[in-house]
C-alpha cells in the first residue's frame, strides 16, 4: 500500500516535473535530429544575451541591497520597539508577502509611470504636456523589486529576532556592551542563517523575475525577457538554450549556497521575560515604519482608490468600471478561467502534497528524491518552468509521455499545478512533521485502524496546516502572470493577461477594477480560510 | 493471564530486548523497572502491537497476540506524554475507544461519565485538552485507556510529568483504581520508590533481560544479582574472601582482618577461597567501637541528614565504602569506627 503509492508519486512528479525540465535541457541541444552546440554558440556570440545574462546579475544584486535596505531596518523596530500602531503596521508590512505580484507591479506603473497618477497631476498642476520622467529601466526594475521582495527579508529577520534568547543581549549588556556593539556583536551573528536565507530567496526571486523586467525594462533586456523574446521570434533554439542557462545559474546558486542554511543556534529560545526585549520608542518611530510600509502598500491602495475613480484627475466617485465587469460579459470571461485555472490546480495540489508531505515528514525509500520532486518547480525561474512545459506538451506522442495540451485549457491549470506544488508540499511536510506519531498509536491501542486514525486524527490535526499552503497556492495561481504569458492561448485568457491588456489600452479604470477584483478574491479566500482553520 | 515469552527486538543489529518473559495475572500490577535506555518502552510497544518482536510471543488466555496490529489487541495504553487528541474535548478523547467499538451513543455517555467520576474529573467532558492541568491531563489519559474495559493495560511513566508532590497523591489513587478494574497491569518506571509503592511485583529490566521478577520486599532485602541489589535501594557491597564454610552460612575475611558471617547469595555454591561480594542494606549495619570484635575498621567521610535518620558514608581499608543508617547519635565526620552487620542479620554473599 505505502509502496503503491510512492511509486504513484514518483512516476507522476517525475513526468510532470523532471521530464519536461530533462526534456529543455537534451532539445537545448538539438536540432532536428543531430546534436549540436550551435544554440548555445548562438547564444554566446549574441551580444543582447550577453549583456542580459550581465543585466540579470546585476538586478540579482541589487535587488538583494534594495530588499534588505527596506526589510531589515523594518524587522528591527518592530522586533525591538513598542511603539502607537505596532502592531497594525507590523501585519501591514507582512501583506506584500501573499499580493499577486503584478498587482504590485501595476500599481507601481499606476503610480509613477508616464501615463500613471503622479504624472497626470503634474500636468494637472503645471500643464506640462509631458511627464518630466520615464519610469523605465534598471532603477524602475530595482525599485518594484525592492519594494515586492523586502517582504522576504522583513519575515525571516522579523522571527529570528524572536528566535533571539532576550538575555544573550542582557548580557552583553551587563558585559558593557553599547547598543550599537550588541547589534554587530550578538545579535546578527545571530541572525545569520535568516538573513541568509532571506539573501537567497531574494535573490532567486530576482534571477527568475519576469514581470518587472517585461513592462519597465524598455531595452534593459534580462535572460527572462529574453527568453520571452526569442520564444515571440520563433527561435526556439535560442529560447531553450537561454531556459537551460539561466535554470543551471539558478540551480547552481541554490546546490553552492543552499547548504549554508544551518539551523537556528540552539539553546533556550522564545522566552518571554517581563519588561525585556521591546524598548519603548514614540509616534517618530511609528512614523518611520509607516514610511517603510508605505513604500510597497501606497500604490496598491491608491490603485484600488482609482478602481472607484478616486483620485484620478477627472474623475469622480465611480462604480463605472465595475459595472462594466457584469454587463459586458466578456470582461468577466477572463475572472471565472482563473477561477476555475486557479481551483483545479490547487485541489490537484492538495491530492499531490498530501500524501507526499507524509511521506516526507515520516521519512521512507524515497525521501530524499520525492523532496527533489518537490523542490525543484520552487528552484527553477516560472519562466524556465513555463518553457520545459511548452516544449514537452506541444506534441501528440502518449508513448513519451507526451500529450498535445499546449492551446487547449489544460495547460495552464497544469503550469499552475506544477509551480505551486512546493508550496503545499512544504506546508503538509511541516504539517506531519508537527504532528506527535504517539497520537496515532494512542488511537491504534484504542482501536482505531488506518484508515479511521486517518479520519478521526491525522487529517483534523494536520489540515490547517496543509490549508494555508493550498491557500497560498490558489492566491498565487489567481494572480499567475510568468507562465501564464508563455502558454496561454486566447480562448482562455487568464486575469492577469486581460488586467495588462487593459492597461495596454489605457483603461486604467478597467485595469484598477481587475486589480481590485484579484485582491478582493484574494482577501476573501484568507477570510474564508481562515474561518474554515480556527473556528474558535 | 497476560504472558509474554521470550521476547525479542534490536534496532539497527543493536540487541534492546534479549529474552523477555513474564507473567501478570488479572488484577495484578507488575512494575518494569530499570535505568533509561533499558528498553521499558521497547517492551511496552511489543505487547501494545506498535512493535513487531523479532522473536517471542505476546499471549492473552489462549490467544496468541504476536502478530495482531494494535488496534485488534484491546490493550489499553496509557502514554507518557499522554498523547491526549488536541482536537477533541475530555469526552471526545475518553469516548474514542468507546466509538470505534460502536458503542450505542447513550451507552457511550454514560460510561464516559461514569470513568471520569472514577478518575476524580466528574462533569469535564467539555473541557479542552489545553485548559487542562498536566495532573488532570494525567486522569483523562487514563480514563480514555480504562473506558473499554481492556483486559490489558500499559503504563508508560505515568507520573514522570507531575511534580512530586502530586506523584505521590496519585500513586495510591492510581493503584487504588488499578486493583479495582481487575486489569493485568503493566506499569513502566524508572523510579524504584514508584514501583515500591504501586506494584504487587517489580521486573528488573537489565542488559535486554529481567535480572529478577519478585515482590517489593524480596526484591529488597533477597535481590537476585549485584546488579539488581546496586539499581535497587542503596547497597553496600564489600569484597570479601570465604574462609571457611558454618552449616548454611559462610564465614568471609573483609579487608583488614575482620571476619563477617554472611549467608550464600540465593543458587549460589562457594567454597573456601572463593572471592566474593558481600551485600548489606545500610539499615542492616550498625556502628561500633573500633576494637569490638568482629568489627570492620573504618573512617566516616560523608555524613547526610536523612529528616528521622542519618546516613554515613565510611572507608575502610583499601578504600573500600561502606553505607549505615543510624537513627541514634552519630559519630563525627573524620571518627574511627567499627562496621558490623545488626544481630540476625547476614549480608548476602554474591560471588566476585
Amino acid at each position: 500500500m505505502k509502496r503503491a503509492v510512492v511509486v504513484a508519486l514518483l512516476l507522476l512528479l517525475g513526468w510532470l516535473v523532471l521530464y519536461p525540465l530533462v526534456l529543455l535541457l537534451a532539445e537545448s541541444f538539438r536540432d532536428g535530429s543531430r546534436w549540436t552546440w550551435a544554440h548555445y554558440a548562438a547564444v554566446f556570440a549574441s551580444a543582447a544575451d550577453r549583456s542580459a545574462l550581465v543585466h540579470t546579475l546585476v538586478v540579482a544584486a541589487g535587488s538583494v541591497v534594495g530588499a534588505f535596505a527596506l526589510g531589515l531596518p523594518l524587522a528591527a523596530l518592530v522586533a525591538r520597539r513598542r511603539f502607537p500602531g505596532r502592531r497594525l503596521l507590523a501585519a501591514l508590512a507582512a501583506v506584500p508577502v501573499v499580493l499577486p505580484p503584478l498587482v504590485g507591479t501595476l500599481a507601481l506603473v499606476f503610480v509613477y509611470g508616464e501615463q500613471g497618477l503622479l504624472a497626470r497631476w503634474l500636468r494637472a498642476f503645471t500643464g506640462a504636456a509631458a511627464p518630466p520622467w520615464r519610469f523605465q529601466g534598471v532603477g524602475a526594475i530595482l525599485l518594484v523589486h525592492a519594494s515586492t521582495m523586502y517582504v522576504y527579508v522583513y519575515l525571516l529577520a522579523l522571527a529570528a529576532l524572536a528566535r533571539v534568547d532576550p538575555r544573550l543581549e542582557e548580557a552583553a549588556a551587563t558585559l558593557g556592551a553599547g547598543r550599537w556593539r550588541r547589534w554587530l556583536g550578538v545579535l546578527l551573528p545571530q541572525l545569520r542563517p535568516a538573513l541568509f536565507a532571506g539573501a537567497l530567496l531574494v535573490t532567486l526571486s530576482a534571477l527568475g523575475s519576469f514581470t518587472a523586467p517585461y513592462l519597465f525594462g524598455g531595452n534593459f533586456r534580462v535572460v527572462t525577457t529574453q527568453i520571452y523574446a526569442s520564444k515571440l521570434n520563433g527561435e526556439t533554439g535560442r529560447m531553450l538554450a537561454e531556459s537551460a542557462l539561466l535554470a543551471g545559474v539558478a540551480l547552481g546558486l541554490l546546490a553552492l549556497l543552499g547548504r549554508e542554511r544551518a539551523g537556528p543556534s540552539g539553546g533556550s529560545v522564545g522566552v518571554a521575560l517581563p519588561g525585556s526585549g521591546l524598548r519603548r520608542a514614540g509616534w517618530g518611530t511609528t512614523a518611520a515604519v509607516a514610511l517603510g510600509v508605505a513604500v510597497p502598500l501606497l500604490p496598491q491602495v491608491l490603485l484600488v482608490a482609482a478602481a472607484f475613480g478616486l483620485g484620478v484627475p477627472g474623475e469622480g466617485f465611480t462604480l463605472a468600471h465595475f459595472r462594466r465587469l457584469v454587463t459586458e460579459p466578456e470582461r468577466l470571461v477572463p475572472v471565472l478561467n482563473s477561477l476555475q485555472f486557479a481551483t483545479a490546480a490547487t485541489l490537484a495540489n492538495l491530492a499531490v502534497a498530501v500524501p507526499a508531505g507524509y511521506l516526507l515528514a515520516r521519512g521512507g525509500p524515497a525521501r530524499s528524491l520525492l523532496s527533489l520532486l518537490t523542490a525543484l518547480p520552487w528552484a527553477v525561474p516560472a519562466t524556465v518552468l513555463a518553457v520545459a512545459l511548452a516544449v514537452t506538451f506541444s506534441l501528440d506522442a502518449p508513448s513519451r509521455g507526451r500529450l498535445l495540451l499546449v492551446g487547449t485549457v489544460w495547460i495552464l491549470p497544469l503550469a499552475y499545478f506544477v509551480r505551486n506544488l512546493p508550496v503545499v508540499a512544504r506546508a503538509a511536510a511541516a504539517a506531519f512533521a508537527g504532528l506527535d506519531p504517539r497520537l496515532e498509536e494512542a488511537a491504534a491501542t484504542l482501536g482505531a485502524g488506518r484508515l479511521r486514525r486517518w479520519v478521526t486524527v491525522v487529517l483534523p490535526l494536520v489540515w490547517p496546516g496543509i490549508a494555508a499552503g493550498a491557500v497560498l497556492a490558489l492566491v498565487s495561481a489567481l494572480g499567475e502572470f510568468v507562465a501564464s504569458i508563455l502558454l496561454y492561448t486566447p480562448r482562455s485568457r487568464p486575469l492577469s493577461i486581460e488586467l495588462l491588456a487593459r492597461l495596454r489600452d489605457y483603461d486604467l479604470g478597467g485595469a484598477a477594477a481587475y486589480a481590485t477584483l484579484l485582491l478582493v478574491l484574494v482577501a476573501a479566500t484568507f477570510y474564508l480560510a481562515l474561518d474554515e482553520v480556527d473556528p474558535r | 493471564m497476560l504472558r509474554l515469552e521470550g521476547l525479542a527486538k534490536r534496532f539497527d543489529h543493536v540487541p534492546v530486548l534479549e529474552d523477555v518473559s513474564l507473567e501478570v495475572a488479572p488484577g495484578e500490577i507488575v512494575a518494569v523497572l530499570g535505568p533509561s535506555g533499558e528498553g521499558k518502552t521497547t517492551l511496552l510497544r511489543v505487547v501494545a502491537g506498535l512493535l513487531r518482536p523479532d522473536a517471542g510471543f505476546v499471549r492473552w488466555k489462549d490467544q496468541d497476540l504476536t502478530s495482531l496490529p494494535a488496534e485488534r489487541r484491546g490493550v489499553g495504553m496509557v502514554f507518557q506524554s499522554y498523547a491526549l487528541f488536541p482536537h477533541l474535548d475530555v469526552a471526545g478523547n475518553v469516548a474514542f475507544g468507546l466509538r470505534t467499538r460502536r458503542w450505542p451513543k447513550a451507552e457511550t455517555d454514560r460510561r464516559v461519565a461514569e470513568v471520569l467520576a472514577q478518575v476524580g474529573l466528574p462533569g469535564f467532558e467539555r473541557r479542552r485538552i489545553d485548559r487542562l492541568s498536566g495532573g488532570q491531563q494525567q486522569r483523562v489519559a487514563l480514563a480514555r485507556a480504562l473506558a473499554p474495559h481492556p483486559p490489558i493495560l500499559l503504563l508508560d511513566e505515568p507520573l514522570s510529568n507531575l511534580d512530586a508532590a502530586l506523584r505521590e497523591r496519585t500513586r495510591g489513587e492510581l493503584r487504588q483504581l488499578l486493583t479495582a478494574s481487575g486489569v493485568a497491569a503493566l506499569w513502566v518506571t524508572h523510579d524504584q520508590d514508584e514501583a515500591f509503592a504501586v506494584a504487587d511485583r517489580i521486573a528488573v529490566l537489565h542488559g535486554g533481560r529481567f535480572a529478577q521478577v519478585a515482590d517489593p520486599l524480596t526484591l529488597y532485602h533477597r535481590p537476585a544479582t549485584l546488579a539488581v541489589a546496586r539499581f535497587v535501594g542503596r547497597a553496600t557491597v564489600l569484597p570479601a574472601e570465604v574462609e571457611t564454610t558454618d552449616g548454611p552460612y559462610l564465614l568471609c575475611r573483609l579487608p583488614g582482618d575482620t571476619c563477617w558471617t554472611a549467608a550464600p547469595a540465593p543458587g549460589v555454591a562457594l567454597s573456601p577461597g572463593a572471592s566474593v561480594h558481600l551485600f548489606a542494606r545500610p539499615e542492616g549495619l550498625r556502628i561500633v567501637a573500633p576494637d569490638t570484635s568482629g568489627a570492620w575498621p573504618a573512617t566516616v567521610v560523608e555524613r547526610r541528614f536523612l529528616g528521622g535518620r542519618l546516613l554515613l558514608r565510611l572507608e575502610g581499608p583499601e578504600r573500600a565504602e561502606a553505607w549505615a543508617e543510624l537513627d541514634g547519635a552519630a559519630p563525627a565526620l573524620g571518627a574511627r569506627v567499627g562496621l558490623a552487620p545488626k544481630p540476625g542479620v547476614r549480608p548476602l554473599a554474591f560471588p566476585g
